[in-house]
């Protein structure tokens, strides 16, 4: 087992390398000259050349990408160039408020959509059954903002407007210093990946119910909590964790539109101005740690499928 | 080939169930107001998409201006065509790419295998939304980007499926059986491979329709996307969400139209998955005996 | 019903009626009774609705089955008869497992493969409350193991089932059904898909066990050597209906109703001419080998393979030969140094168990399988090891016939399109004399030629194994290669698809290389037999020579399990 971890951890490490290249190569795809396209038309030659040497232009390609990279595995993310200040530092507390947010989403859509696809495979073919898949069937095909800004209707302006529809915190102040405004950003993410999780949960508990051994343990007289505690419910948790983890990566994308529409101080933000600022060095940083979450986190549900599954677990005795 | 057969196809008992009328439904709607409203905008409200026509945030007309006083109904009918032909060409980028990087690697096996598919997990470290402002970020908000840009991010997603389909059908028998009648490969792989996976990728093609005009709508709406002076859906929502709430219609309108379309799309996908899932099981209940006797 | 004994009967069904939701009927009434220490063989092919008969013992109907009317009882010692249907949920889950036992069809899917043998075995008795203490219930599992045959060591009992072999899995199943002694145990086809050892291994312990504790067990199966080898009496299913009921002697010996006699003669025999014939004659018509329209399984296999030498290969040259095949995946020897030679118009049956390396032998000579040493000779010219450096001339010569007509032909495919297919590819024969050919090929198989453009789901497994007889004789071969061709269709279906083959053969002069699990059908498909064990052929000769005066161990074993009628 611990073999087969390993071989797992290895393949991440050299998935990260190949993301850390592709984040770097897409700079070169900057059109013409670089620091002219930052800094506009009306730049003097003295602050391009000023910029290609501060941004290491003048290097040869490979050069640059192993000073970039030396540079991250240090913790130095360069030098912004909008707001001229270590990248490290614009980030530093943008990354708590966002992680609140992924957690937050995270921790809620799981256990409810676990509970509401067990629940909902339970009783197939019911009306319980049949109102949860059209549910989320609907609210799957919503992308982010639609939900977002439906819900800043309904909870924010017009019918009950009892939450904020934008961050009230001051700069400086952490974000959840006044939680209220967590509400609504934290509800749009969680309405967009719960309903994925229900259905995957919903469709692999079903298989598992129809499985031999479910019925087995049925015919065996086990109490129904039984057969579907200790025969259903664990074989289940290997292919949902892996489905679990995508929905997360997911989140991680959905984060910068919800942080865009709620006015949210978090990477996602920073990332859509880095965009539109051309903050090369913001932009690599952002993409580079948010690639990096999802190798983590998949790498993390794959350890518990191995872990799950008896048959590759047994192979530690071997 | 005459291939007579009482067989219905997929897509016709897709189209029977209850969730493929309504989706339908939904989808010809918000597609009709589309590819129509550009032409039929106009000459009903007498305003062009750019023009002046009242005060910034000015109620009137069908649902007033926008802030910068243009007609909003003129605007929402021309919002759509953009999105739509920017989702519908993603959307066959990935498909073809991802089909056919997908079943080769499937069917090959092996190096080829393992090379395609951890190139694509490169690709899957990134959420789509991400990579494409990566993207951007470098090289601006062209349309062709954007197309490109969604179609390459669906490519691993797709193959991932379509790779999994040809795996499973790749060892049986009728497969083994071309091999033996010295079928090439590319042949098998047209003859014999994708007819029997066109279930799980017509599933995809719908799937990945339905995402496309989420991220499209997404770039826009992030002010990334399509861009001004240009009407489109998801640009108008970023345009008019500061007056929420004393113009509504510039969000609300848009908002509704993208919402429809996506889950009218949806439910038909849905309906396409439920009539693979149950052509699979058909032809797994023979081996599987009296599984329902 | 014949059944007329006057013992009290521990199970007893009466009038069992199940639907499905859609109201298609599945079982039409059903009746059974079987008493103490009796084993009841309930007969019947797939389809016949045996399994829902033998699930509703427990109570238990499978997702998209409603019960509609009927009732099945359960007596335990000397207490009245319990309704099982009646019965509540609670009632009934305390008769589960405790009174009622089930064993499945697939151990592999019925175990729980994340738990421990022995805690899936001390889970019932936990439920039940058998034993007063842990240890008590763990002396049990010993106990049961033992009984049943496997090590009741603390070690085997931590093993998880995906670390036993298929026959010991069963066995496990065995035990868990039996930790409580059970009233009644229902065996639903619990020996399909082990080898004839272990088959019989599992047999006897299941008799042995029944006797013992007086069980009543009922015997799912549609297997009728093994009803004749088990069970006391037999109940015939048919389309939902009981057909025939009574003693295994009368049943099979005299079956009365027309299916029982249909699926008896379609049994094949060890001895090729059915040894029912004798002690029942005009029961059913089975012929010789000389007369030429054998019906269904009747034995065609010619003494000395003496056919119509319409080929112009002289008799001399092999039409296949096979010399010093080897083939290894890394350090697995899957086949050691094979030699065996098939001449035209004969048919040589491979006979092997799982894991004896016969499928990988196939697929050599069809090209298909890994790289070997040793040679495959067509005719005399050697063969390449893949299909891809073989001339469509040599790919024509040799054809296969897969084992599972589900899976052999396109799902996307119409019947002729399929058939037409080795045609295309093969021949440089014309659209028009292509049609031709495949019309003619599918009334030579004797296919109904409206199903021609019909796809595959359409047809029946035996339809459907015809076509792709066609599909493989459609090129006219020189070598027709057959893999376990029998094996996924039922009995009744089997001899008629055996019986084709035979008069193909005869009649075309093909050369034939019949791969099986099944000795049983030597006398009836084969002219001389070579039994591969692991890897090695370990005896060969005429079939007459092999069946009756076997040289080596293994043959002797396999013929001594081997259950017979």
């Amino acid at each position: 087992m611990f073999r087969l971890i390993l071989r797992r951890l290895a393949v991440s490490v050299a998935v990260l390398w190949l993301v850390s290249l592709l984040v770097f190569v897409a700079t070169l795809l900057l059109p013409g000259d670089p620091a002219r396209a930052i800094l506009g038309q009306q730049a003097t030659p003295e602050r391009i050349a000023a910029l290609n040497e501060q941004l290491g232009l003048d290097a040869p390609v490979w050069q640059r990408y192993l000073d970039w990279l030396g540079g991250v595995l240090t913790g130095d993310l360069g030098t912004s160039a909008a707001s001229q200040g270590p990248v490290t530092e614009l980030l530093g507390g943008r990354i708590g408020a966002s992680l609140v947010l992924l957690v937050g989403a995270a921790v809620i859509s799981t256990a409810g959509g676990l509970a509401l696809g067990t629940w909902s495979a339970l009783r197939r073919g019911r009306a319980v059954d049949h109102t949860v898949s059209g549910i989320s069937l609907v609210v799957a095909a919503l992308p982010e903002f639609v939900i977002g800004v439906a819900l800043i209707v309904v909870l924010s302006t017009t019918v009950l407007p009892v939450f904020p529809s934008v961050t009230l915190a001051p700069p400086g102040e952490p974000v959840w210093s006044q939680p209220i405004q967590l509400v609504l950003p934290i509800l749009t993410l969680t309405l967009v990946v719960t309903p994925y999780i229900t259905r995957m949960m919903r469709a692999t508990m079903s298989e598992v119910l129809d499985s031999g051994y479910v019925e087995m343990a049925r015919l065996k007289g086990l109490p129904e909590r039984v057969v579907i505690t200790r025969h259903a419910v664990p074989h289940a948790i290997g292919p949902v964790a892996q489905v679990i983890a995508i929905q997360l990566a997911w989140l991680a994308g959905g984060v910068v539109v919800v942080e865009f529409l709620f006015r949210y101080p978090g990477i996602g933000q920073a990332l859509i101005d880095a965009v539109n600022n051309r903050d090369v060095a913001v932009v690599q940083a952002i993409t580079l740690l948010i690639a990096g979450v999802y190798i983590v986190v998949n790498l993390i549900a794959d350890i518990v499928g191995i872990m799950t599954n008896p048959k590759l677990r047994a192979e530690v005795s071997r | 080939m005459t291939a007579t057969t009482t067989q219905p196809t997929l897509l016709r008992r897709a189209l029977a169930l209850p969730q493929a009328k309504i989706g339908l439904a939904l989808t010809t709607v918000v597609v009709g107001v589309a590819v129509l409203g550009p032409w039929v905008g106009p000459w009903l409200t007498g305003h062009d998409t750019t023009g002046f026509a009242g005060k910034p945030f000015q109620s009137g007309g069908i649902a007033g201006t926008d802030g910068l006083g243009r007609d909003v109904f003129t605007r929402f009918l021309s919002g759509g065509l953009t999105l739509l032909i920017y989702a519908v060409l993603a959307t066959a980028l990935g498909l073809v790419l991802g089909a056919a990087l997908g079943m080769f690697a499937g069917y090959s096996g092996g190096r080829l295998d393992s090379l395609i598919m951890r190139g694509s997990d490169v690709l899957l470290s990134f959420p789509q939304l991400v990579f494409a402002l990566l993207a951007i970020a470098m090289i601006g908000p062209e349309g062709w980007l954007l197309v490109l840009v969604i179609g390459i991010t669906h490519a691993p997603r797709v193959a991932r499926v379509a790779r999994q389909s040809t795996v499973a059908v790749k060892d049986a028998d009728f497969i083994r059986a071309a091999r033996m009648y010295a079928m090439p490969r590319r042949r098998i792989l047209l003859r014999e491979v994708l007819p029997n996976i066109t279930g799980p990728l017509m599933v995809e093609l719908g799937l990945r329709l339905t995402y496309s005009i989420g991220y499209v709508a997404s770039l826009s709406f992030l002010g990334l996307g399509i861009q001004p002076p240009t009407a489109d859906w998801g640009l108008m929502i970023n345009e008019n969400r500061i007056a929420l709430v004393v113009e509504p219609w510039g969000v609300v309108l848009p908002v509704l139209a993208i919402a429809v379309l996506t889950v009218g799309t949806n439910l038909i996908t849905d309906s396409l998955a439920s009539a693979a899932a149950r052509t699979s099981n058909a032809g797994t209940s023979h081996s599987a005996k009296e599984a329902s006797a | 019903m014949t059944a007329t004994t006057t013992v009290t009967h521990t199970l007893v069904a009466r009038n069992l009626r199940v639907d499905t939701v859609t109201g298609q009927p599945v079982l039409k009434g059903v009746s059974y009774e079987i008493a103490p220490g009796e084993v009841l063989a309930l007969v019947g092919e797939s389809g016949s609705g045996k399994t829902t008969a033998g699930l509703a013992a427990l109570g238990h109907f499978r997702r998209g089955l409603v019960h509609t009317g009927g009732d099945v009882s359960v007596q335990s010692g000397d207490a009245a008869p319990v309704s099982v249907l009646d019965a509540g949920e609670r009632e009934r889950r305390a008769l589960r497992g405790s009174t009622v036992a089930y064993i499945p069809q697939d151990p592999a899917a019925s175990l729980n493969p994340a738990l421990r043998i022995g805690r899936q075995i001390d889970e019932v008795l936990e439920t039940h409350g058998y034993g007063a203490s842990a240890a008590e219930r763990s002396a049990r599992v010993g106990e049961v193991l033992a009984e049943v045959g496997l090590p009741d060591d603390e070690a085997y009992r931590r093993r998880y089932p995906h670390e036993l072999s298929g026959g010991q899995q069963q066995r496990v199943g065995i035990a868990m059904a039996f930790a409580c002694r059970p009233s009644v145990v229902v065996l639903d086809e619990p020996t399909t898909g082990l080898d004839v050892t272990t088959q019989t291994l599992v047999l006897r312990t299941v008799a042995a066990l029944t006797t013992e504790h007086d069980t009543a067990a009922l015997y799912i199966t549609h297997d009728l050597a093994v009803v004749a080898t088990i069970a006391h009496r037999v109940a015939v299913l048919r389309r939902g209906e009981v057909v025939e009921c009574g003693s295994a002697e009368e049943v099979l010996r005299a079956p009365s109703h027309a299916y029982t006699r249909e699926l008896v003669t379609a049994v094949p025999h060890l001895d090729g001419t059915g040894v029912t014939a004798a002690s029942a004659p005009g029961t059913h018509a089975v012929a010789s080998a000389s007369d030429g329209d054998a019906p269904a399984a009747g034995a065609c296999a010619g003494a000395g393979g003496s056919t119509p030498a319409s080929s112009g290969i002289p008799e001399h040259t092999p039409a296949l030969s096979v010399s010093g095949l080897s083939v290894s995946y890394g350090d697995h020897r899957v086949l050691r140094d094979v030699s065996l030679d098939v001449r035209a118009g004969e048919c040589l049956m491979l006979l092997g168990e799982s894991g004896s390396g016969k499928t990988t032998l196939s697929q050599c000579v069809a090209g298909l399988g890994e790289p070997h040493t040793g040679t495959v000779s067509l005719a005399g010219a050697p063969l390449a090891a893949s299909t891809q450096r073989r001339t469509a001339e040599q790919l024509r010569s040799v054809q296969y016939v897969f084992q599972s007509p589900y899976s052999s032909l396109n799902p996307r495919k119409t019947i002729a399109q399929s058939v037409e297919l080795p045609l295309r590819t093969l021949t440089d024969l014309d659209v028009t004399a292509r049609r031709a050919r495949v019309a003619e090929t599918l009334e030579r198989v004797r296919l109904d030629p409206a199903l021609a453009q019909r796809l595959p789901d359409e047809l029946s497994g035996g339809q459907r194994q015809r076509a792709a007889i066609a599909r493989a004789l459609v090129t006219t071969p020189e070598v027709l290669l057959c893999d376990e061709v029998t094996s996924a269709l039922d009995v009744s279906v089997q001899a008629t698809i055996v019986d084709l083959l035979c008069e193909l053969r005869r009649d075309l002069g093909t050369a034939m290389l019949f791969v099986t699990h099944n000795i049983a059908l030597a006398r009836h498909v084969a002219d001389r037999i070579a039994v591969l064990r692991g890897g090695e052929v370990v005896e060969s000769g005429t079939v007459d020579e092999v069946l009756d005066s076997p040289s080596h161990e293994y043959t002797r074993e396999l013929l001594a399990n081997t259950p017979r009628m």
